[in-house]
């Protein structure tokens, strides 16, 4: 087994672990940080349950090496929370909206959401579904996931 | 109050926080993953299998063969265990078998201490087969001739099951009567829950534990016993949070096989994790139906006789067997009225991937032919759909004579009227009638039969503790599972509403543990609103009358003066809180005369059930020449009794919606005519609805209250995915004129049909 040492920022907090060359981004978050949020449903790229920020864009860490990891910087549900432990105006979305059933794609959709959220503009519902099409859900319809990312992006606008 | 209220989900914080554990993130430090090496025939025997290149890889700790595991024969579906063995499920499964029925049966297992080399030893093992011709289809598995799967079955018929009622020859001479008779088709679809289905077993002072993603942990807890030959009471079952079951976990799947491989490493702790692609082919999927329906009808709509022949695909071993078959017949005999009534059921065995409970167990099936002969008789007479079911639709009143099941309500007609309104369906069925281009509108709609839970069927239990702590919460245990419908959060609410504290004050035993959770049977059949609820309600005025023996004695009051309310003792008449819950259970609990741990559990068991009625109406744009079919709006409205969260009803509706989306236009698992083996077992090939695939879900409810039901409530769990895909269908009739009479309605499917037509 070839191993690496990745070195990286995870969560904002800067870290490095030796990993199998073979391991993907989601294993290393899972088996190496304890990052259980990382959810794994199809390990080829499909469902989106993994989706992690990376340096601001959000990828299928099922599909991305562990060791092009090397100096960026992963955000997970895990980080989201503030300092205050109030959670933040996406997730507190999802919550009100009941946006969440069986969890399972729920923290990948939040992440997408949170790309979505932080790029300042403004889409249709339409767009919306665009937007998070790479993320499959069966529980939901997606329907009060779309209504959840509505009113974060709403309350953003009006500054709430 | 606390019922009726949209309150948020008792677990949605730690869903959105990444806290909710599910069973790959609790495996035992030093888990070991086994990988399962997977007959690469559709049919045949192993003659041998050689491990000596496996055995090399490094990190492989042990192989087990289908030539070493124990020879107990024992039954998947996840039902109640009868004790008359009549009525016991089929025990055909072996952990790991020799004689191999589909492609993908499991042969044998190795045990490693990483995944990859697993897997890499498990691609090395070399099985050498002797093969036996296959058979795909049900109906050509029937034929005398056809391949053979089990020697118990002859003509592969798992079971036939038919009856009658009035005197069908008599009714059919009635002279004038018209007559439709046709075949409908549905495919074999999988439920694609997120988290695929896996496991971790372990073992501890001689018992096995086993961790796994079911919806039933105390029938698989037995189910482990039976394929160890066990005493039960040696197998432990932990049920975390799953990412979806929709009926594929409500069967024993791989915990058996993952029990004895812990058994032949020391007890060490081993793994089974599926990957999508078998959970696709080698978990369960859903039963493919083929109806003949054959309805004789007056002039005016009225229907005089009505029969079903049913063909129903098992796959290649019994799971949940003819029980889906079943139920799919008692929804068509009991939907609609005639004086003649007759049905041949059958189940038959394939070569093909095994076919268990999937979300409404049979009637998405059967109401997609039967909603569809419906609409096909209402365009031989010109009438409109609705006036013909309303003619016909079970009257207000009636009674299942077998379940006693009564239909208290005109259900059918108050969601009609809310769907129909919804989706504009007087001025859109005018509008949409002569329409010539190419690109063109429709309206249809599909009404359904549900029940709730499965008395008189079988058993309907459940068992309940409650804990009341020092600071006046309470804990509620309970059998029934959380398995993302927001089981939990219902039932904290009924506590709340039961023993009178605010609904924060119930904290869930979340994770089902069979050493210390009270017996449940578990999440299907819609049933655990109305059962659990049942013993929620029984349980809670057990804790409540022992606070109130306590409360008497603290304020010298009678008991039948006192009432809990909002976590308080109060005076029933005055009102007047006399204590609070907090300081009554911290002085008990530590009172140096008589302490208590005041607790209740009990055991109710529930010997009624309910009908659950509703509709879908849908708006469908059908591009003819792209062959192209677009839902442009899409309600579903349901009488599931008084709403207990309503906010969580409609989630529940929306994701039913959804999964019906799949079923009607793109959803089925292929296989190759000439090996059986799967095509498309996987995200990409096997197309689930995404975001841009839904219009926007409408979900609404009539609320008549349930009177055999403690809150009212009845099943809603499984009917949303029932009624969508024959509304969508019965759309593209109306917009196109052309009937297709089997799903998924894919391009290719409407590309024939309107060719034949004479549309393009």
């Amino acid at each position: 087994m070839r191993t690496k040492t990745v070195r990286c920022t995870v969560n904002g907090v800067p870290v490095e672990k030796t990993v199998d060359v073979r391991a993907s981004l989601a294993d290393m978050l899972r088996d190496d940080y304890a990052l259980t949020s990382v959810k794994i449903g199809c390990q080829v790229g499909e469902c989106g349950a993994c989706n992690v920020l990376i340096d601001g864009e959000c990828y299928n860490s099922c599909i991305y090496l562990a060791v092009w990891a090397e100096g960026k910087s992963i955000v997970t549900v895990e980080g989201l929370k503030g300092k205050d432990g109030l959670l933040h105006p996406i997730q507190q979305a999802f919550v009100e909206e009941a946006a969440v059933q069986c969890g399972f794609c729920t923290p990948g959709l939040i992440m997408t959401a949170l790309s979505l959220l932080n790029s300042g503009k403004k889409y249709t519902r339409q767009e919306l579904r665009y937007e998070i099409s790479g993320h499959l859900c069966r529980c939901t319809g997606y329907e009060n996931i779309l209504t959840a990312l509505e009113k974060a992006i709403n309350r953003r606008d009006n500054g709430e | 109050m606390s019922v009726g209220k949209s309150v948020t989900r008792v677990d949605a914080v730690d869903k959105v926080t990444g806290m909710a554990k599910y069973t790959a993130d609790i495996f035992p430090p030093g888990t070991l993953s086994a990988k399962i090496v997977r007959s690469t025939i559709a049919h045949g025997r192993v003659l041998s299998i050689d491990t000596s290149e496996a055995e090399k890889v490094p990190g492989v700790v042990k192989i087990v063969t289908c030539f070493d595991v124990p020879k107990n024969y024992f039954p998947t579906a996840g039902h109640p265990w009868s004790t008359d063995p009549a009525h016991q499920d089929v025990a055909d499964r072996l952990m790991l078998t020799d004689r191999v029925r589909f492609y993908g049966d499991d042969v044998a297992a190795v045990i490693a201490t990483d995944d990859i080399a697993a897997a890499r030893a498990a691609r090395l093992c070399k099985v050498e087969y002797e093969e036996y011709p296959f058979v795909l289809d049900q109906v050509e598995a029937m034929q005398e001739g056809a391949p053979q799967l089990h020697e118990a079955y002859p003509n592969n018929i798992l079971a036939h099951t038919s009856d009658s009622w009035g005197d069908w020859e008599e009714a059919v001479s009635e002279p004038g009567l018209l007559c439709l008779d046709k075949w409908y088709d549905t495919p074999v679809v999988q439920h694609c829950h997120i988290e695929n289905h896996v496991c971790c077993a372990y073992m501890e002072g001689g018992r096995v534990t086993v961790i796994s993603s079911t919806q039933i942990p105390h029938i698989v807890r037995r189910i482990v016993g039976q394929a160890l030959g066990w005493p039960w009471g040696k197998v432990r079952i932990i049920k975390p949070y799953i990412g979806g079951g929709f009926g594929n976990k409500q069967d024993a799947l791989y915990e058996p096989l993952c029990a004895y491989l812990t058994t032949v490493v020391g007890g060490r702790p081993v793994k089974i994790d599926m990957s999508r692609e078998e959970t696709f082919t080698c978990s369960r999927v859903r039963h493919a139906i083929r109806y003949r329906l054959v309805t004789y009808f007056r002039r005016d709509g009225t229907f005089v006789a009505r029969s079903m022949e049913e063909y129903s695909k098992q796959g290649a071993y019994a799971s949940h067997g003819h029980s889906i078959a079943a139920k799919a017949t008692s929804g068509f005999a009991q939907l609609y009225k005639c004086k003649a009534y007759k049905f041949d059921a059958y189940t038959v065995f394939t070569n093909t991937p095994v076919a268990g409970a999937m979300r409404a167990y049979g009637m998405p099936q059967v109401t997609f032919a039967m909603e569809s002969h419906i609409e096909d008789i209402a365009v031989m007479l010109g009438m409109d759909p609705i006036q013909l079911r309303k003619k016909n639709l079970m009257d207000v009143g009636f009674v299942d004579d077998f379940a006693g099941t009564v239909n208290h309500y005109d259900s059918h007609g108050q969601c009609i009227q809310k769907g129909s309104g919804y989706i504009g369906w007087e001025e859109k069925r005018r509008k949409y009638r002569n329409q010539t281009g190419p690109v063109r509108r429709g309206v249809g709609m599909s009404v359904f039969w549900y029940n709730t839970g499965v008395w008189p069927i079988s058993l309907e239990v459940s068992a309940c503790r409650m804990v009341l702590n020092q600071d006046g919460s309470i804990q509620l245990m309970i059998g029934e599972t959380e398995i993302g419908q927001g089981a939990d959060t219902v039932f904290a609410q009924m506590a709340a509403e039961t023993v009178g504290i605010p609904v924060e004050k119930v904290h869930v035993a979340s994770t089902q543990d069979t050493d210390t959770t009270p017996f449940g049977l578990g999440a299907y059949a819609s049933r655990q609103t109305y059962v659990g609820g049942m013993a929620i309600k029984q349980t809670g005025e057990m804790l409540k009358s022992k606070i109130l023996r306590h409360a008497s004695k603290l304020s010298g009051l009678p008991e039948n003066m006192l009432d809990i309310k909002e976590g308080k003792i109060v005076h029933k008449e005055t009102g007047q809180a006399l204590m609070n819950l907090g300081e009554l259970a911290t002085h008990v609990l530590y009172s140096l005369e008589e302490s208590e741990h005041i607790a209740a559990e009990s055991t109710y068991q529930c010997k009624s059930n309910a009908y659950s009625f509703g509709c879908s109406f849908a708006e469908v744009e059908v591009d003819i020449p792209m062959c192209r079919v677009k839902v442009l709006n899409i309600v579903n409205v349901h009488d599931c009794g008084t709403l207990i969260n309503p906010k969580l009803a409609e989630a529940q509706v929306h994701g039913g919606m959804s999964m019906a989306l799949g079923y009607a236009l793109g959803e089925q698992l292929l296989f190759d005519e000439k090996t059986g083996r799967p095509l498309n077992n996987n995200f990409l090939d096997y197309k689930i609805p995404t975001a841009i695939d839904h219009p926007d879900l409408g979900a609404d409810f009539v609320e008549n209250p349930e009177p055999t039901s403690p809150f009212g409530t009845k099943a809603l769990g499984e009917p949303p995915a029932v009624p969508g895909a024959p509304a969508i269908r019965n759309a593209i009739l109306h917009a196109t004129g052309v009937a297709i009479d089997n799903i998924p309605m894919t391009p290719h499917i409407l590309f024939e049909r309107f060719k034949e037509e004479g549309l393009i």
